[in-house]
C-alpha cells in the first residue's frame, strides 16, 4: 500500500516572502495547509539585555534596530518611557515635531508594507510606486535626523537638533501631493478583481479572537475593534491634533489593507496640523547630564506604532543605566495569529497572511 | 539540390528570427515594465541598454552548470531541452510571409496545439526530476494549469477553424483577406489570449514559478544554461502565441502598403505589448481560482462560442 502522508515544507528562513528570517514549518496536504509552525529567533540580538549595559541616552540606537522600518516610532516609545520614568519635561515644540516625524514614519512603514504585500500577491508594479514615495519620506528623515533608516530620531527630554531650513515647507508640499498618490494605488488595487479574490476572506480573525490573541494596530482595527492608543492614551502631541481612527468590520486581509490606506491619509492630516501649528521655543528640556534616575521606579509606556501596541517596560537602577528594559513588540504578538489564520488555507494564502500581518523580524526577535 | 538549399536557408532564417525576437523580447519587456513602473530599466550596456542581453548571456554561460546530487540526472537534463525544442519546432508553421510558413502543413493548427501540449512534459520532468519540494509544487501547478487551459485554447481555435474551413494557417490567413477574425470571433480571441497567457505561464498566471510562494517553482534547482533554456523557452512561447494569435485572429500579414512581414511584426508587437501591460498591472491569481476560472468560465464559454459558430457556418452553407 502506498503511504499517504502530509508533506512537510520548510518555508524560510531564506524565503522570498517571509519578510526577513521567519521560518515556517508547513504541513501540507496537496497545497492545503494542515498545520503551520512559525519558528523565530534567527534575528535575536539580545537587545533587551544589551540595554541594561548602556545609559538611557546610549540606548536610543538599540531601539532603531528592533523595528527598523519604523525606527523613529521605536525611538519615540523609548524616550517617552524614559521621560515618564524620570519625570523630565519635554518642550511643546519638540512634542509637535515628534508627532510629525512619527506620522511620517507611519507613512513610510505603511508604504513599504503596501508595496511588499502587493508584490507577495504578485502585483509587481506596486512596490516600485510605493518606494518612489517612501524615498521622499526617507529623504526628509535624512535631512532632519541625519539618517534614513536607523534614525535615532529623539533623545530623552526633547530633540537632538532643530529642523533644517525649508524642511517644513518641503514636507507640507509632499503632504499636498501624497493623497493623489494614494488614489493611484487604490486605482491599481482596490477594485482589481484578482486583488479582491486574493485578499477578501483571506486571513480572517474575528474581533473577539483578535482581542484574545492580544493583537493590536491595524490587525485589531481591521477586525472591527476601534482601539487606537493615540486616542485612548494620547502621548506626544496627539491630543492636540484632530484625526479619525480607521476601522473596518470585515476581519480579513482586504479590511486591513483599507485600514492602512486610511491611516496613511490620516497621517498626512496629522503631519499638516502639527507643522502648521508648530510652536516656537526650545527643543530640549532640562535633563541631568548623567541621566541619573533614582532607584526603584518602574514604568510601562505604550505608543501606537505602525504595527500596533509598542510598549516599553523600564525599571530604574539608581544610576544612568536601566535595571531592566522590556520591549512589548507588536510584531511578536501579532505573529501569534498566523497559525489560526493559515490552517485550512492554501500555500498562496499563507503568503498573503504573512503580508497582512506586517511583521518586521527585527521587532519579533529583538 | 537548389530546393534543399532553399529549405535550409529558410529554416535558418526562421530559427534566427524566432531566437532573435525571443531574446530581444527580454530587453523589450524589461524596458516596458520599467516604463510602467516609473524607473529606467536596463540602460547601461550598449545604446539604450540593448546589449544587456549579451551581458546576461555571457553571465549565464559562465555560471556553474550544476546538477544537484539528489536529482534524477537524465530527465533533469532532458527537461530544458524539450521546452526549447517544442518552442522552436512550432515556428515551422507560423506564416510570417505571404508565401506561407516554412512548412505549408495542412494540419498546421493541430501541429501547434500538439507541440504546446508536449511542452508540459518539460515542466513536469523538470519538477519531478529536481526531487525538491518547491519544484514538485511548481510542476503540479504547471501541469494542471497547462492542461486545463489547453482545452479552452483548442476550443477557441476550433471556432476559427470552423469559419475558415481549414487547419492550414496560410489558408486561415488568406480567408481573412477582407475582415480579420477578431471582428467575427471576439470571444474566441479573448479566450485565446487568456489561455495563451496561462500556457506561456505569464503573469497573472505565473503560478508555476510564483517566486513569492514557491521560490522559483519547477526551475528552482536549475542554474546556468539549463536555467537559461527555461527562460528562452518561455519567451519563445510568448513570441509563438502572439504570432499564432496574429495569424488566427488579426489576419496575419494582411494589410495595405507595407510588406506582409512588417504587418505581421506590428500586430505581433501589439499583442506582446498587451501581455507585458497585463504583467505590470495584475496580481497573481490563486491556484484554486485559476482552475475554477478555467473550467467554469473559459471552457463553457468557448464551447458555447464554438456551438454558435458551428451552427452559423452550417446554416450559411445550407442556405448558400
Amino acid at each position: 500500500m502506498l503511504d499517504i502522508r502530509e508533506m512537510e515544507l520548510n518555508m524560510g528562513p531564506q524565503h522570498p516572502s517571509t519578510h526577513g528570517v521567519l521560518r515556517l514549518i508547513l504541513y501540507l496536504d496537496g497545497e492545503t495547509v494542515v498545520d503551520c509552525k512559525p519558528v523565530m529567533g534567527y534575528l535575536h540580538r539580545g537587545t533587551e539585555k544589551l540595554m541594561e549595559t548602556r545609559n538611557y541616552y546610549q540606548n536610543v540606537p538599540f531601539t532603531d534596530r528592533t523595528d527598523y522600518l519604523a525606527a523613529p516610532y521605536m525611538n519615540l516609545g523609548y524616550v517617552e518611557a524614559v521621560e515618564k520614568l524620570a519625570g523630565w519635561e519635554v518642550p511643546e515644540r519638540a512634542q509637535y515635531v515628534r508627532t510629525a516625524i512619527a506620522e511620517l514614519t507611519r507613512i513610510a512603514s505603511h508604504l513599504l508594507w503596501l508595496g511588499t504585500h502587493a508584490m507577495d500577491i504578485g502585483a509587481q508594479t506596486m512596490v516600485l510606486w510605493t518606494m518612489r514615495e517612501r524615498e521622499v519620506v526617507l529623504d526628509f528623515f535624512e535631512s532632519a535626523l541625519g539618517d534614513r533608516l536607523t534614525t535615532s530620531a529623539f533623545r530623552p527630554g526633547g530633540l537632538r537638533r532643530e529642523l533644517p531650513d525649508g524642511w517644513i515647507d518641503a514636507v507640507l508640499a509632499f503632504c499636498k501631493t501624497f493623497p493623489d498618490r494614494i488614489d493611484e494605488y487604490e486605482a491599481l488595487l482596490s477594485r482589481n478583481r484578482i486583488w479582491l479574490a486574493r485578499t477578501v476572506g483571506v486571513g480572517v480573525i474575528s474581533g473577539q479572537d483578535a482581542i484574545d490573541l492580544g493583537l493590536s494596530g491595524p490587525m485589531l482595527r481591521g477586525s472591527g475593534v476601534p482601539y487606537d492608543i493615540r486616542k485612548e492614551m494620547p502621548y506626544a502631541a496627539y491630543d492636540k491634533v484632530d484625526f479619525d481612527i480607521a476601522v473596518e468590520e470585515e476581519c480579513d486581509s482586504y479590511a486591513r489593507y483599507l485600514v492602512r490606506l486610511v491611516e496613511m491619509r490620516q497621517a498626512v492630516l496629522i503631519v499638516e496640523q502639527c507643522l502648521d501649528a508648530l510652536p516656537e521655543g526650545p527643543i530640549q528640556g532640562k535633563v541631568p547630564k548623567t541621566h541619573k534616575i533614582e532607584a526603584g521606579r518602574e514604568v510601562y509606556h505604550v505608543v501606537e506604532s505602525p504595527r500596533g501596541e509598542l510598549g516599553y517596560y523600564i525599571v530604574s537602577s539608581g544610576t544612568g543605566v536601566p535595571y531592566k528594559c522590556k520591549i512589548r513588540a507588536p510584531s511578536f504578538v501579532n505573529l501569534q495569529s498566523l497559525t489560526p489564520m493559515s490552517i485550512g488555507r492554501l500555500v498562496a494564502d499563507v503568503v498573503t497572511i504573512i503580508g497582512t500581518l506586517d511583521i518586521v523580524l527585527g521587532d519579533v526577535d529583538r | 539540390m537548389s530546393g534543399t538549399l532553399d529549405v535550409i536557408v529558410r529554416m535558418v532564417l526562421t530559427l534566427a528570427l524566432a531566437m532573435a525576437s525571443a531574446s530581444m523580447l527580454v530587453w523589450v519587456e524589461r524596458r516596458l515594465l520599467a516604463a510602467f513602473q516609473d524607473r529606467y530599466g536596463p540602460n547601461r550596456v550598449g545604446p539604450f541598454g540593448l546589449l544587456q542581453l549579451v551581458a546576461d548571456s555571457i553571465k549565464l554561460f559562465t555560471k556553474e552548470d550544476w546538477t544537484p546530487p539528489f536529482a534524477d540526472r537524465v530527465p533533469f537534463i532532458l527537461a530544458p531541452t524539450i521546452i526549447v525544442a517544442t518552442g522552436l519546432l512550432s515556428f515551422a508553421v507560423v506564416p510570417f510571409t505571404a508565401a506561407g510558413a516554412l512548412v505549408d502543413l495542412n494540419i498546421g493548427v493541430l501541429y501547434f496545439l500538439a507541440l504546446s501540449s508536449l511542452s508540459v512534459y518539460s515542466i513536469m520532468l523538470a519538477g519531478m526530476a529536481s526531487n525538491s519540494k518547491y519544484s514538485l509544487l511548481g510542476a503540479v501547478r504547471a501541469a494542471g494549469q497547462m492542461i486545463s487551459y489547453e482545452l479552452a485554447m483548442g476550443l477557441s481555435v476550433a471556432s476559427v477553424v470552423a469559419l475558415a474551413g481549414s487547419f492550414n494557417l496560410r489558408e486561415i490567413v488568406a480567408a481573412q483577406e477582407g475582415l480579420p477574425y477578431v471582428v467575427l470571433q471576439p470571444v474566441a480571441f479573448l479566450i485565446f489570449l487568456i489561455a495563451g497567457l496561462a500556457e506561456s505561464k505569464r503573469s497573472p498566471f505565473d503560478l508555476p514559478e510564483a517566486e513569492n510562494e514557491i521560490v522559483a517553482g519547477y526551475h528552482t534547482e536549475y542554474s546556468s544554461m539549463k536555467f537559461a533554456f527555461f527562460f528562452l523557452g518561455e519567451y519563445l512561447a510568448l513570441v509563438l502565441f502572439s504570432s499564432i494569435a496574429t495569424a488566427l485572429f488579426l489576419g496575419g500579414g494582411n494589410g495595405p502598403w507595407l510588406p506582409t512581414i512588417v504587418w505581421f511584426a506590428i500586430k505581433m508587437a501589439a499583442i506582446i505589448y498587451v501581455f507585458i501591460w497585463v504583467r505590470a498591472t495584475f496580481p497573481r491569481v490563486r491556484y484554486d481560482r485559476l482552475m475554477a476560472f478555467g473550467w467554469k468560465i473559459l471552457v463553457p464559454v468557448a464551447i458555447l462560442n464554438l456551438l454558435v459558430t458551428g451552427a452559423l457556418v452550417v446554416a450559411r452553407s445550407a442556405g448558400g
